[in-house]
């Protein structure tokens, strides 16, 4: 199939790729970008494994065209951290358990992070259905929404 | 698919020039989060893809003639993010806040909703229920569709090729006006309505319903407006009485079959209930507006 | 006489002692940064220079003879550099093996992976492909042409043991029947379990209630779908990295299968995306080896997710019976179930294992158990934690109540009155040791929970559950770098993302050092001795077994050492607070050694301090839970809230208590999930309707509630720091706690699974009258 050339951003890199029409910006990602932080799960926009931002706007990866995000702005899990100084959540999350396996942290983090830009102080309830989207088969979800709570308190004080 | 094409139109002649250009199947994508599924499960196979994303008319969210207008293509979380549109149609945005999960409605329009044609779909009944119109671009320019018109059938529209919703505009709401949509699901989001109920009142100044519409979802294949459930609750003060009649007529209207997703008795019953309980909420709206 | 199984097993009493580090909290968990930030590598994400991609063509139908296949087109297709079938495996005579908690056949591994004379469920796999990209793949395999002979199909337990049901297999006589049947059967095997006298037990009870109940077939739902490369060297090495729960489990089976020498193979478990017993088995594997090894290139294979649904092992669906017989007084005097348990496509279900948990909570004098493990054109069904037990739990546990009811007790009381204990015989075989389940009991009983108040429409459930801790091969080998920190190469799988912190714990427990300075890491099949698959809650149990035996290994190289450096015996070296020690002042008076002095000075004294441990382990610190369940039932559309969860187990000992809640809550909402919601829905066809997390509704975050958790420790007595195994039990009781708070909430009792809204709803219209007219 004949590839497009797309030139985008991805976590403040300005970055080029080839991809065929039918290939998804997940799919990009991973296989052409080789940035495997970012996760598959279903394919179908029902797990949230996938989640990035475009252009600052929570989406799953799997449910966007690579041919769709030229010239936007797309940040993934890689770009979570600051050098070796992690994100407060991704921090929380460790050190309140909030992974076991890891398969659905990173799109868990990205949706986290995207909710605590929107809402500094969210309810457990606001947690819980801002996450319904990430599906975790190891936790629980306990102590995942104990970490965004605890991380927002943390961002909100500093 | 094996020559997929993806063209980006940015003004609607040059979306309806891509569509009619094309003999092979073509999709519309504007959020994407039903077509690039059914792209993902081979149960579509498109020669051509023509976002029209990009378009300013699908994209903007307006006031007009004292009612609303806004683009088909406008994704959930940005209806869900204006706040005048919100605390003007709460009904509408009941349905909205119910599709998918985050990351859907970031991505997912009611356009994309409606033109998907799923009985199912969350944000149609309470549109149909505002007595919502398409505004429908074409290779013979534009016509004025109501909103009920347009699914016919699961995964069918009445558009004629190369015909693509642009915007939707909602009417000015009397005083006393309240709209709401609730739906059943197993899950509390992440989830596809077993049945939906849409319900929109006008009440008078004593609280004499002077205007009603109900409006079923995933009882039949496609959006069912019920005038017989409409005339149960017009005037009347929307009384235990009333709503009991009303409740006999929605069940009564329901067509929906036995899937996976519910059975025929499930779906009648609960239909009815819904149909109770959302139309107090709009009640209570219409009080309070 | 051959020494028994289980004759040479190696069990470590425990030790009572005061500990520093187990049962704390790890410094560091070594998997976790990578995991936040995305670098963890998981199957999925191993890419090979010059890897072509894999997809499989599965069967569209529940059962057909395979007339023939041609591959032609595909093959022709630009891109593609292999197309295999059938031909390209040779066939397998019957061999039974372990692999995890259930048996298999390689008769039928072979035929499971890829199909022979027939395809036996929607989603066999019938060809697979290699291709440069997998748009190449999939056009390829659209180009195969399948001839089927389409036969009837039969999905349902109770319609697949009808003697005229549509058989699957004309060669299967029902096992455990005498004289073996004449006539082919989708029974594939009949067992039974009996203690005492059943008829004289029911004759001394003064209530009996007998019930039966059905369970729809469930998906462990782990989030990351199977994913495989191999690379087959023009050498004849085999390199594989796969999502396992097994690696050296996997390789004998590829080995079996692809008849290939082991040491030909190498297998690395990657980081795994969530198993939950539904990664105990091979599919794409020896798929992509054979692959690889016709194209020459390195082949790399992953599922899509509603390949997961339609081909990787669910639970069994599920047909039970249950009988109990209580005195007045709440005495049960015996206690009778059957237990017939789909298998799938091939014989090897859980029931075995279920058979021997569904009294065993209990100290019954009398009790009858038949099992019946039954073929059907579903995918072959793969443990799902607990396997078994869930389903089995929901009967006596739901019965149980009926019966605490019946006799005027609370339930948790009349379980109490009848719980298992130290020397409580079971039905199948040993009496039970130390156990802690009267504790979780008193625990549940005492617990706030049982204060809050419920209101209109809300009731409370109590289940309760009870596994197995299994043991078997582990190995571990235990390296001390020349700066004393320490590399522990484990043999198991850390299926949790808890295990490698658990087993540093552990060590640096042994070693006296703090856990930063020992690293956990799974080693490939080729850096260890044979390590049986991380099931039945062994991970840590008997992985540490392993470890603990390494790591004392190692302290007496240290000693030997420190007893070079000071010329005195070994003997007269003592191991405290991580140093060697002379064992007494009349050895002299030396400065104590720390593991770093010795490291450094061990290669020219002797070489390298390290330990080995290559052990069987025995089984044992079987593993019991309570659980406390508060709902809200909306009478008008039968939706079931979970207002609040409690769950109280014996961990014997917990090493990482944090861990070990997240592993009750997370067990908890799986069955929580599996209870409610969680289905497999089959068309009248035998397809799969809802092979995807859209319709296949696993929990999401906002219908779950806080669960409670409180631990128990009662030291399991075989293990040096009494750690029983954790990771099923807490799946077992939600079906039944729930089923029973929705009775205490509605007066409705459930006995067809799942709890969701159109049975609730259906079953609260039905009692309708008959509650009114109470």
């Amino acid at each position: 199939m004949k590839k497009v050339h797309i030139s985008t951003t991805i976590n403040g890199d300005e970055v080029d790729f080839l991809c065929e029409p039918t290939q998804t910006l997940l799919d990009v990602l991973r296989d052409e970008l080789h940035m495997t932080g970012t996760k598959e799960g279903c394919g179908t926009g029902d797990c949230g494994a996938c989640s990035v931002t475009l252009d600052g706007t929570l989406v799953c990866s799997c449910l966007v065209l690579g041919a769709e995000v030229g010239d936007k702005s797309i940040e993934t899990i890689e770009g979570m951290a600051q050098g070796e100084e992690l994100h407060p959540l991704q921090q929380k999350f460790i050190d309140h358990v909030a992974l076991q396996c890891g398969i659905c942290t990173p799109g868990l983090l990205v949706a986290s992070k995207k909710l605590l830009e929107r809402n500094p102080d969210p309810s457990e309830e606001e947690i819980r259905y801002w996450l319904a989207g990430n599906l975790c088969r190891c936790t629980g979800y306990q102590k995942i929404v104990e970490a965004v709570a605890d991380a927002a308190q943390e961002m909100r004080s500093a | 698919m094996d020559n997929l094409r993806y063209e980006a139109a940015d003004t609607l002649a040059h979306a309806a020039q891509l569509i009619a250009a094309e003999s092979g199947d073509v999709r519309v994508l504007a959020g994407g989060t039903d077509v690039l599924v059914q792209m993902h499960s081979d149960m579509i196979e498109p020669d051509l893809i023509v976002d029209i994303k990009n378009i300013p008319e699908v994209r903007t969210i307006q006031q007009e003639d004292g009612g609303w207008r806004f683009g088909a293509a406008v994704p959930g979380l940005e209806l869900m993010d204006h706040a005048d549109f919100c605390a003007a149609w709460p009904g509408v945005m009941d349905g909205v806040k119910l599709i998918g999960s985050v990351q859907i409605r970031g991505r997912a329009s009611v356009g994309g909703n409606l033109c998907n044609a799923s009985p199912a779909a969350d944000s149609v009944p309470p549109m149909i229920a505002a007595s919502a119109m398409a505004t429908v671009f074409g290779p013979n320019g534009s016509r004025e569709v109501p909103v009920q018109d347009i699914a016919v059938g699961p995964g069918k529209t009445s558009l004629e090729k190369g015909e693509i919703v642009v915007s939707f505009s909602l009417p000015p709401r009397p005083a006393h006006s309240g709209d709401a949509y609730l739906r059943f699901t197993p899950r509390t989001e992440m989830d596809i309505a077993v049945v939906g109920v849409a319900v929109n009142l006008t009440l008078d100044d004593a609280g004499i319903c002077t205007a009603a519409r109900v409006v079923l979802g995933a009882v039949a294949a496609r959006a069912l407006l019920v005038q017989e459930a409409a005339d149960a609750l017009i005037g009347t003060s929307v009384d235990d009485a009333a709503i009991e009649n009303m409740i006999q007529e929605v069940r009564a209207a329901c067509r929906p079959i036995d899937d996976k997703r519910g059975t025929i008795e499930f779906r009648t019953k609960v239909a009815g209930v819904l149909a109770e309980r959302a139309t107090k909420i709009a009640l209570e709206r219409a009080r309070g507006a | 006489m051959a020494p028994k199984p289980g004759s040479f097993s190696t069990s470590i009493p425990y030790e009572e002692k005061k500990l520093k580090i187990v049962g704390t909290e790890p410094a560091d968990r070594p998997d976790a940064v990578d995991k936040v930030t995305g670098r963890a590598r998981y199957a999925a994400d191993y890419n090979l220079p010059g890897q072509l991609i894999g997809k499989v063509l599965r069967s569209p139908h529940a059962h057909a003879r395979v007339l023939s296949i041609d591959t032609a087109a595909a093959e022709a297709v630009p891109g593609v550099k292999a197309v295999v079938t059938r031909d390209d495996f040779p066939d397998m005579a019957v061999e039974h093996a372990a692999s995890g908690e259930l048996m298999i056949n390689f008769k039928d591994v072979t035929r499971n992976m890829m199909a022979r004379e027939k395809v036996f469920y929607d989603g066999h796999p019938v060809a697979a492909v290699a291709a440069v990209s997998e748009s190449a793949a999939k056009k390829a395999l659209k180009l195969i042409k399948v001839e089927y002979e389409v036969l009837p199909h039969v999905i349902d337990v109770e319609a697949a043991m009808q003697s005229d049901a549509p058989i699957l297999h004309e060669d299967q006589f029902t096992k455990g029947v005498d004289p073996t049947p004449e006539k082919p059967s989708n029974i594939a095997t009949r067992i039974e379990s009996k203690l005492g006298d059943i008829e004289a037990g029911f004759d001394q009870a003064d209530l009996v209630i007998e019930r039966e109940f059905r369970t729809k077939p469930v998906h462990q739902g782990y989030i990351e779908p199977q994913a495989s490369i191999a690379n087959y060297t023009d050498g004849g090495q085999v390199e594989v990295w796969t999502s396992t729960q097994g690696h050296f489990v996997f390789r004998a089976q590829i080995a079996k299968l692809l008849q290939l020498d082991m040491s030909k193979i190498t297998v690395t478990a990657a980081e795994l995306g969530g198993g939950f017993g539904g990664k105990n088995n091979v599919y794409l594997e020896p798929l992509a080896v054979v692959l690889s090894r016709k194209s020459r290139r390195p082949v790399k294979m992953v599922m899509t997710r509603d390949e997961v649904f339609r081909a990787t092992g669910p639970t069994s669906g599920t047909h039970t019976k249950v009988k109990i017989g209580v005195t007045k007084d709440g005495r049960i005097t015996a206690g009778q179930a059957e237990l017939n348990y789909q298998s799938g496509a091939f014989a090897g279900s859980s029931v075995p294992m279920a058979a021997i948990t569904v009294f065993t909570r209990y100290d019954i004098e009398n009790v009858l158990v038949v099992g019946h493990d039954v073929t059907c054109n579903r995918p072959k069904v793969a443990a799902y934690r607990a396997p078994g037990a869930p389903m089995i739990a929901f009967g006596v546990e739901s019965v149980l109540d009926e019966l605490a009811e019946g006799v005027g007790m609370d339930p948790v009381s009349f379980r109490l009155k009848n719980a298992a204990r130290e020397g409580t015989q079971t039905h199948y075989g040993p009496k039970l040791g130390p156990i802690g389940f009267v504790e979780t009991l008193e625990s549940a009983q005492a617990h706030p929970h049982m204060q809050e108040k419920l209101g209109p429409n809300q009731g409370r459930g109590v289940a309760t559950g009870f596994w197995f801790t299994l043991g078997k091969e582990t190995s571990a080998t235990l390296n001390v770098g020349e700066d004393g920190t320490v590399n522990v190469i484990m043999g198991t799988v850390d299926v949790t993302g808890g295990g490698r912190s658990a087993l540093a714990m552990v060590v640096a427990e042994e070693l006296g050092i703090p856990t930063e300075k020992v690293r956990v890491k799974s080693g490939d099949t080729t850096a260890l001795g044979f390590n049986f698959m991380t099931a039945g809650s062994r991970g840590t149990a008997a992985g540490s077994m392993a470890t603990v035996k390494a790591s004392r290994d190692a302290i007496q190289k240290a000693c030997e050492v420190a007893a070079r450096i000071w010329e005195v015996e070994t003997e007269e070296v003592v191991w405290e607070d991580g140093h060697a020690r002379p064992a007494s002042t009349n050895v002299g008076d030396f400065e104590p050694l720390s593991l770093a002095d010795l490291a450094r000075r061990a290669g020219a004294l002797g070489g390298t301090i390290a330990g080995h441990a290559e052990l069987d382990v025995a089984m044992g610190g079987p593993g019991f839970g309570t659980h406390i369940v508060d709902v809200e039932v909306d009478r008008q559309t039968g939706a079931v809230k979970v207002l609040r969860y409690t769950l109280v187990q014996d961990a014997g000992k917990a090493v990482y208590p944090k861990f070990i809640e997240g592993q009750f809550q997370g067990g908890a909402v799986q069955g929580i999930g599996m209870a409610l919601n969680e289905e497999y829905i089959y068309s009248e066809k035998g397809t799969l309707e809802n092979p995807g997390f859209l319709d296949y509704r696993v929990p999401v975050a906002s219908d779950v509630p806080f669960i409670n958790t409180e631990i128990v420790e009662v030291p399991n007595p075989m293990h040096p720091y009494g750690i029983r195994g954790i990771g099923e039990v807490p799946i077992i009781p939600p079906i039944a706690a729930l089923s029973n708070a929705i009775y205490h909430a509605t007066g409705v009792r459930l006995r067809d699974h799942p709890l969701s809204p159109p049975k609730v709803l259906a079953a609260l219209d039905e009692a309708a009258p008959a509650i009114a007219a109470e």
